[in-house]
């Protein structure tokens, strides 16, 4: 097995506040290999993003991040300087945002922030730089894109802007892209054209991504491997096919019962439900987060909570297959 | 046109309706018109769940908006049981038909707490005395699945799914016939997503109510609709029964948005869509069919004449090359509609 591009474990974010710690990111362990798509998914407020921005060194002052590794392509992304973390960003791995506006400086054209970006990580003639900016345009599929150089963010649709967005991710050829919610405030149609972009492009420039996304169509129909995350911890992590087909972690079932699916829920039919609210995550954190909401709860769940693994498929719970045995299951 | 023998009971209708905004381009523009919804027609019939779909910037909010009241169309009309809504009681209205709209925060006023903002309506029409308000209110938070302690909350208090709960409460506390939801769900999570959904689909049942059902996610639809509505750039471009639709939509655009749809299916990658350009500015509409520049079917005739929404026994269809095996039946004299009318 090659070495991962990159591993990450025990990663955790502390947020200090008057009314204690607030612990939004408990202990996230996985690796990303070249070439693979790997989706976070869960619900709002689960740390999908807080995840991301501790990878790319863009945590805000106020939050503290630790980790036992978090390796990158070999370098020790732990004990990197501001300035070595920048250099990465521009160069190696690359960060795509829900709402490209704003990452996009409104005052300025699209050729602007391109070719700026170019000139300053690539030190190339600003001809050729311009030269390069059409190019990486047209690769994300802008017509007329030499015309395009001249406009301003806001002149541009909510799917040509993500296509921006996406250029200029793509202006170093990194070898990793976070992309986080990309196209969550995207239209259906536009939707799938970026999202097949963004997969072509991957595969044809042999990178490795980061998709986080609260939708499950997207996961189902984008990534290679799955990371389930609720309540700051990833629950449920292994293949696509080992997820959907056989989800082990109780709150991933919950989870795909909750949507319609065609041939599966019957029209009209009531879809599955997860009761409760997240737990609040101030302070201490003891035993499962999902127990207060779980159907397979039980005394058991207040105490350690295993790792357990199916030939790499891992979940936490402690139930040996995620379902409660039947004489000790909850009321 | 059989569909005009069919026993039908249209609660709410639009008659060829049109609205106009006139909107401002850059800081010193001229206004210019914005046509938001064009010679539009559509019937909501009793009982039913209509979806409406289409891409956003369609019109869907705006048709909303006209069907409650709340904006009055530049031209056509609307009636509701058959007589012009301008001709009718606003509160009388108001007590029949109530909206549920997309964002639970912004739509819930944050400085009265939650049985103020449920029994407005009934204040507002004089309905029963401060004890039986209470009583009502009581009584639709039991029906939405709220404990009566929320009485005294405010909403910054609540989740996303019990402020929605909340709106929804508000809605109903009327006992209103028909409930027009733009995009209920579109700002929850999932797990909430569901709870709502299935509210909905058991308050239809329980209170025979009738639904306009505004998404833009199409599985929600298909499993809540039972007729679908889909719209571009201001016009219905085809209507049929929800599982005709999804089984095979006619207008290419119609079968554009299917596609789009990711369904969890992990042996299924995501589609590639034959949308070539943009979705085009309502302020310069393209010729003749308005999907026609990003249509792989169109040809010449497309881009020179809209095609006229022709109704048949399976629903309504404007497309001069729908997809399906029988081609459509056009009406003889309005099929070719005038060039100057269509732009
Ligand atoms: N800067 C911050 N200060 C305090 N709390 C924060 C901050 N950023 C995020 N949080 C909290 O951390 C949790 C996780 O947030 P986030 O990673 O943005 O979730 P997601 O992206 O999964 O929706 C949320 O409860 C959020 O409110
Ligand atoms: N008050 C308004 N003033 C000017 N233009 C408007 C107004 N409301 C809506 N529009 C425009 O009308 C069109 C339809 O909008 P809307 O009905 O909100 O679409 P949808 O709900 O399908 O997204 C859009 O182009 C929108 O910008
Ligand atoms: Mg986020
Ligand atoms: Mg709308």
């Amino acid at each position: 097995m090659t070495s991962p591009l990159l591993s990450v474990r025990n990663l955790k974010v502390d947020i200090p506040s008057g009314s204690g710690t607030l612990h939004p990111v408990r202990g996230i362990d996985f690796d990303l290999h070249r070439g693979e798509v790997l989706c976070v998914v869960g619900e709002s407020g689960s740390g999908k993003s807080l995840t991301s921005l501790s990878l790319m060194g863009l945590l805000g002052r106020t939050l503290e991040r630790s980790a036992d590794r978090m390796e990158f392509d070999g370098i020790n992304l732990l004990g990197a300087s501001g300035r070595q973390m920048r250099k990465l960003r521009g160069a190696r791995m690359a960060m795509i945002f829900q709402e490209p506006m704003t990452s996009l400086n409104p005052v300025y054209t699209i050729g602007d922030q391109l070719i700026e970006a170019l000139l300053l990580h690539r030190r190339m003639p600003r001809a050729q730089a311009r030269a390069r900016a059409v190019e990486l345009l047209e690769k994300v599929g802008i017509t007329a894109a030499a015309s395009r150089l001249g406009q301003y963010p806001h002149q541009l649709s909510g799917g040509l802007r993500q296509r921006v967005m996406i250029a200029m991710a793509l202006m170093c050829e990194p070898q990793m892209i976070i992309a986080d919610e990309p196209t969550t405030a995207l239209d259906v149609t536009i939707q799938a054209q970026i999202l097949r972009l963004l997969y072509d492009l991957v595969r044809e420039m042999d990178m490795a991504m980061i998709l986080i996304t609260h939708d499950l169509g997207v996961v189902a129909r984008v990534a290679d491997k799955v990371a389930v995350m609720y309540a700051g911890e990833l629950v449920e992590t292994g293949t696509v096919a080992e997820v959907f087909d056989q989800p082990l972690h109780p709150y991933t079932r919950g989870l795909l019962d909750c949507i319609p699916q065609p041939g599966k829920t019957g029209r009209g039919e009531p879809l599955g439900t997860i009761p409760g609210i997240v737990p609040s995550l101030v302070g201490q954190v003891d035993g499962c987060v999902f127990r207060t909401r779980c159907t397979q709860a039980g005394p058991a769940c207040l105490g350690p909570i295993p790792r357990r693994s199916r030939d790499g498929h891992l979940f936490r719970c402690v139930h040996t297959d995620g379902y409660a045995p039947a004489e000790t299951k909850a009321i | 046109m059989r569909n005009e023998t069919k026993a039908t009971n249209p609660v709410l209708e639009l008659k060829n309706v049109s609205k106009t905004y006139s909107v401002k381009q850059g800081l010193l523009g001229k206004s210019r018109p914005l046509t938001a919804l064009r010679d539009l027609s559509l019937r909501l019939e009793q009982g039913e769940v209509l979806g409406l779909v289409g891409e956003s910037g369609c019109g869907k909010s705006t048709l909303a908006k006209i069907l409650l009241g709340l904006e009055a169309p530049t031209s056509g009309e609307v009636l509701v049981d058959g007589a012009p809504l301008g001709s009718q009681d606003r509160l009388a209205l108001a007590r029949r038909i109530q909206p549920i709209f997309q964002d639970p925060y912004s739509s819930l006023n944050p400085r009265k707490t939650i049985a103020d903002i449920i029994s407005l309506p009934l204040r507002v029409h004089g309905i029963g005395d401060a004890a039986s308000q209470q009583a009502a209110v009581r009584e639709i938070l039991d029906v939405v699945g709220l404990p009566s302690r929320v009485m005294h909350t405010y909403p910054s208090q609540m989740s996303g799914g019990q402020r929605q709960r909340v709106a929804i409460a508000r809605a109903l506390v009327m006992k209103p016939d028909i409930v027009i939801c733009d995009e209920p769900t579109s700002a929850l999570d999932v797990s909430v997503q569901s709870q709502i959904l299935n509210l909905l689909a058991d308050l239809r049942r329980d209170l025979g109510l009738t639904y306009l059902f505004i998404s833009h996610n199409l599985a929600v639809v298909e499993h809540l609709a039972t007729r679908v509505a889909v719209m571009y750039l201001g016009r219905i471009v085809e209507e049929a029964e929800t599982e005709a639709l999804f089984d095979g939509a006619r207008h290419p655009y119609s079968e554009a948005l299917l596609t789009s749809v990711l369904t969890p299916d992990p042996s299924l990658g995501v589609p590639r869509m034959n949308l070539g350009a943009a979705y085009p500015n309502p302020i310069d509409p393209p010729s003749g069919c308005a999907f026609h520049p990003r249509c792989a079917k169109a040809t010449e005739a497309c881009a020179r004449q809209r095609p006229a929404p022709v109704v048949d026994e399976d629903g309504l269809i404007a497309c001069f090359h729908p997809n399906g095996m029988a081609p459509t039946r056009s009406r003889p004299a309005e099929a070719a509609p005038r060039l100057s009318a269509s732009v």
